[in-house]
């Protein structure tokens, strides 16, 4: 032991003469041959160009990569803080597959990464692809929508949501590479890129420097369907379309709040069929409702490249009726409210918008239109609500949601029925921090919520009821319900109770920027105040670092397997479609 | 626990409100007239939002109206926004584009505490509408009342 610990000493001080410089793509990366990346060198110091040698499998890299890097004497932080020379490379392509080790030095600088290059088989396994994700989608969401949707009798469940017969597939790891703890950019980021990358990044590796425009790219899904085939190209979400997940889609920025620029990276991929919320991000700022900064009409020019406009469930349904082979559907400025309060509460914004189609809608209009090229189509539905609704920790509305995604499952499903050269993919981007554990039975004696909460055997069985068989239950507020809670969140007043008068609303900020708890909810009939646990700049419950569970069903499904990092997944969506191979003519 | 005591809060909110009425004195006692969240637009609509013929009648005269004051986007920041709820915003919100659409951006004529994004309050200034950006912060607006001051109602 004694021996271990000074060899590790000596390797320590060794390493410390040297510094590291960074290179991107980062080491133990994957790439799919033939796509373009962009290749950054960081020093940590201000160093020659005369002294800086970098070989990729020994050999000069300007051989092997075909490009010269451009150097930058001194790249600049905040405050014109430098922080060292730079090499960058845009679109690099490396055609062959194969293991690449790239060894960078510079004065006392270097760094050794290894990244495989790796190819698709010549022959597509799937014509369609349909990745289904519930954002946040934790084992906990999925019981619960299973006992709210179908109720439960001694122990077994009453009947199956859709989703309970897509196999489970692979346990995936979320982490992002700057923190064990991920966001949904990262997350959507590593499963359309093949990447990982750094919290708050979609489409790039996350550089040292403060534009969010200038970090190294990796090429997304969208652009790869583009550069390979003619297959079509769909996304749906209730939330913003410049939200992170449909954004990974298509769009690349070190930071996910740049939604006025991703939606001109929308524009620059044009989806066939884009549907979903923040139409804010569409019209010019003199419109009132607009968050641009700039003139630009989105809605316009879609319009003008042909796409028919759809701006609620009528209009959608006529849309779908037409031959453009082009939807653009928006549906609310913001997020799209959640189905709890769209279908049966009316509360959030419904009354301003009051037309709001579901995600069950806009996914068959999707796989209609989507359909019609005989080439296929990739098609990303997300669920965004089961997150937005986690964080504030209203879990009836996240598990409503929830039974509306397994819904949407049930259309793809049908749909590969018909079309079995398609292939499902069920998964989450990253998980909660909830779980069940019991009830609140309101017909427990006494006026104290807590005590009527049921664990063990007092829990019993939730008294949901569907007597109209939408699925949906007829009321979440029934006497004995689900008791779903988290394992941390902002200081809060936690009622024991569904939030029938709209979203749950933990958490308010001060003057200090701290959040503390919501008064509104103080004196809610046995209410209790919760601490919370997380720091006080946190306004909600906050993503879990759990593995999250994938399902997957069709050709191409049995590339998952056992434990998968979130960025291997691309690989086998790559080799379903063949990527690898040039499949226009 | 970090249970924070209401008495207290409240009680320290009386004391800083305490100068408030003074303040308001030094204006004409005339009843400015008074704007509610749900008046500012006519039609909600994904293409656009359109301004309450209200808010256009009431261009340019000094009104009141209700509600919560965010906490500041910084420090020194010479205004503040008023919404129809008290404020919880995302993680991932430093900008103005995460806010909802109904919110008023209130210019204060002269400097004022702040006050606990519980507090319901009533601020009067000029209305002022139509698309602005904030000079200092990029902060665009669509609705201001400028000149303004409030107090908590």
């Amino acid at each position: 032991m004694r021996m271990l610990l000074s060899a590790l000493v000596a390797t320590t001080i060794l390493a410390g003469a040297a510094q590291a410089a960074t290179v991107y793509p980062l080491d133990r990366a994957t790439i799919l041959a033939g796509s373009p990346f962009d290749f950054k060198v960081e020093f940590k110091s201000v160093v020659k160009p005369e002294d800086v040698k970098i070989t990729v499998n020994g050999q000069d890299y300007k051989a092997v990569l075909g490009k010269e890097a451009e150097f930058v004497a001194e790249e600049k932080g905040k405050e014109d803080k430098v922080l060292g020379s730079a090499l960058i490379a845009r679109d690099l392509v490396l055609p062959t597959e194969g293991t690449y080790t790239i060894e960078v030095t510079a004065g006392s600088e270097s760094k050794s990464v290894t990244w495989d290059v790796y190819n698709t088989g010549e022959t597509a396994k799937a014509k369609n692809v349909i990745f289904l994700i519930a954002d946040g989608f934790s084992v906990a969401h999925r019981t619960a929508a299973r006992i709210m949707s179908k109720g439960m009798a001694e122990g077994k469940a009453n009947g199956r949501l859709n989703l309970d017969d897509i196999p489970p597939a692979a346990f995936i790891g979320t982490s992002a590479t700057d923190a064990v703890a991920t966001d949904s950019a990262n997350t959507m980021s590593a499963y359309m890129t093949g990447h990982k990358t750094a919290v708050n990044a979609i489409g790039v590796y996350a550089d040292r420097t403060p534009d969010s425009f200038d970090d190294p790219k990796v090429e997304n899904i969208a652009e790869a369907i583009r550069r390979q085939t003619k297959k079509s190209i769909g996304i749906i979400s209730t939330a913003e379309l410049q939200d992170a997940t449909p954004a990974a889609v298509v769009a690349h920025t070190r930071k996910r709040g740049d939604k006025a620029e991703i939606n001109g990276m929308l524009f620059d991929v044009k989806p066939d069929v884009i549907l979903g919320g923040g139409s804010a991000y569409f019209l010019p700022q003199a419109t009132p409702g607009s968050k641009r900064k700039d003139d630009k009409d989105y809605v316009k020019l879609f319009q003008d490249a042909g796409y028919t406009l759809a701006t609620d469930k009528t209009e959608l349904a006529a849309a779908a009726g037409t031959n453009t082979g082009k939807i653009l559907g928006i549906f609310h400025t913001g997020n799209m409210d959640t189905t709890l309060d769209r279908e049966f509460l009316k509360k959030g914004t419904v009354e301003k918008f009051p037309n709001q189609p579901g995600l069950v809608e806009m996914t068959k209009v999707a796989l209609d239109n989507l359909s019609k090229n005989p080439e296929g189509f990739f098609l990303m539905v997300e669920a965004a609500n089961v997150d937005k609704m986690s964080h504030p920790l209203d879990w009836d509305r996240a598990v409503v949601d929830t039974i509306e995604f397994d819904k949407a499952i049930g259309v793809a499903r049908e749909f590969a029925a018909k079309n079995p050269d398609t292939l499902i993919i069920v998964t989450g981007d990253h998980t909660h921090g909830v779980s069940i554990i019991g009830t609140v039975d309101d017909e427990k004696p006494g006026t104290e919520m807590r005590e009527k909460v049921g664990t063990y055997a007092s829990a019993g069985f939730p008294n949901y009821t569907d007597e109209n068989n939408d699925g949906y239950p007829d009321k979440v507020d029934v006497t004995r319900r689900l008791f779903l809670n988290a394992n941390n969140g902002p200081d809060h007043y936690e009622t024991f109770r569904p939030k029938l008068d709209g979203p749950f609303v933990p958490a308010i900020q001060n003057e200090k920027k701290e959040y503390v708890a919501n008064e509104a909810y103080k004196d809610v009939p046995g209410a209790v105040f919760v601490p919370g646990n997380i720091p006080k700049e946190g306004d909600s419950g906050v993503h879990a670092v759990d593995d999250v569970v994938l399902q997957a069903v069709g050709p191409g499904s049995e590339g998952f397997k056992g434990y998968m990092e979130q960025s291997d997944v691309y690989r086998v969506l790559a080799d379903a479609f063949a990527l690898g191979v040039k499949q226009t003519n | 626990m970090t249970h924070p005591d209401p008495q207290v809060t409240r009680r320290t909110l009386m004391t800083l409100l305490a100068g408030l009425p003074l303040l308001t004195a030094t204006r004409p006692a005339a009843a400015a007239p008074s704007l509610a969240f749900d008046e500012l637009y006519s039609k909600f609509g994904v293409l656009g939002l359109e301004f309450s013929e209200k808010v256009k009648s009431l261009a340019g005269q000094e009104i009141t109206i209700k509600g919560f004051m965010a906490p500041p986007l910084k420090a020194e920041a010479a205004f503040f926004v008023l919404t129809e709820i008290p404020m919880s915003i995302c993680p991932f919100c430093s900008t103005d584009s995460d806010w909802p659409d109904n919110i008023v951006v209130v210019y204060l004529g002269e400097k004022q505490t702040f006050v606990q994004p519980s507090q319901t309050i009533e601020a009067r200034g000029v209305l002022e509408f139509g698309s602005w950006t904030d000079p200092e912060t990029g902060f665009v607006s669509l609705l201001r009342l400028r000149n303004a001051e409030y107090a908590s109602v």
